[in-house]
């Protein structure tokens, strides 16, 4: 069970409340790209077992989405942050290199 | 057409649970409903919400209310209007028309939505064991909205005085949603709290 905030309206609840949006940070290839791309693209998602940004989103809340790096082993949520970004924020990161340091 | 659909609701189940337990449930047949939405720090917004409502924008997952009128906190760009029924079309009017060029919308929802009523000093324990959100006394504050889920439909949930919620649902869910909270609320779900 996943304990979630909510960037968007700041609540905290559990995983039920909301609902996941797969592997984030995923990049459109341009036009002209090759079929393998566009298929990798379409089709291709990571499953680490460690550290994994996802999107999701507040569906039964606020109904916003944002985004959420987790440990899938340990189930550990980093942190969440906001939607419209192509990179986790720093502070994630350092949470995460603080977190998964041996 | 809300009472035609709640009395179905009512029919669907036929035992209300009787008052005296802790907790009663009441289905609210006629409630005007309006959904706002755009930028709730706008003044443009801040303004024609006052002068259609008389409510200021509520905080963040809070409520403001005016008389009959209340005003709940959404999401960070809506806000939906309870009002008596019959008077939202005139609220989605004088916003509009108040809002003048504000990138806004309102719009007149009344029938989107079943609204209930649930009271008593066990009202919250009927309420917490089908959401995952903490209602207690002290911990969920009088004027305070939560949207969540019930059972597994999607709910809000709003405090409006010390033993006393209201609870609104999408009205194709509000025979479930009547007879979750009714069997909730009945002798048997309450007899252990």
């Amino acid at each position: 069970m996943l304990l979630i905030q909510c960037p968007a309206c700041g609540v905290e609840a559990e995983e039920t409340e909301f609902a996941a949006g797969g592997e984030a940070h995923i990049v459109r290839p341009g036009p002209g790209c090759t079929d393998a791309e566009w298929a990798s693209y379409l089709f291709d998602r990571k499953n680490p077992r460690g550290v994994h940004y996802e999107r999701w989103r507040h569906a039964f809340g606020c109904g916003k989405w944002f985004h959420m790096a987790r440990h899938t082993h340990t189930l550990e949520v980093f942190g969440v942050y906001a939607a419209d970004v192509l990179d986790p924020p720093q502070e994630i990161k350092d949470r995460i290199a603080e977190r998964t340091a041996p | 057409m809300s009472d035609l659909d709640l009395s179905l609701a009512r029919a669907a189940l036929d035992v209300t649970p009787p008052p005296g337990l802790g907790a009663q449930v009441e289905a609210i047949a006629s409630r005007g409903m309006v959904a706002i939405r755009g930028d709730l720090t706008d003044a443009g917004f801040v303004a024609a919400l006052q002068a259609a409502t008389g409510c200021a924008v509520p905080e963040i997952r809070q409520s403001t209310q005016a008389g009959d009128t209340r005003v709940l906190w959404m999401s960070t760009d809506e806000v939906m209007v309870f009002c008596e029924w019959g008077a939202a079309p005139g609220i989605v009017e004088a916003f509009m028309e108040k809002a003048g060029d504000t990138h806004v919308l309102a719009l007149d929802v009344s029938d989107a939505r079943a609204v209930f009523r649930v009271s008593g000093e066990k009202a919250w324990r009927v309420l917490a064991k089908g959401a995952p959100v903490d209602l207690a006394p002290g911990q969920f504050g009088t004027g305070e909205i939560r949207r969540t889920r019930i059972a597994t439909v999607a709910a809000g949930i709003v405090k409006t005085g010390d033993d006393e919620f209201e609870v609104f649902c999408f009205r194709s869910l509000a025979a479930y949603l009547w007879n979750w909270l009714c069997v909730g609320a009945g002798a048997e779900s309450l007899s252990d709290l």
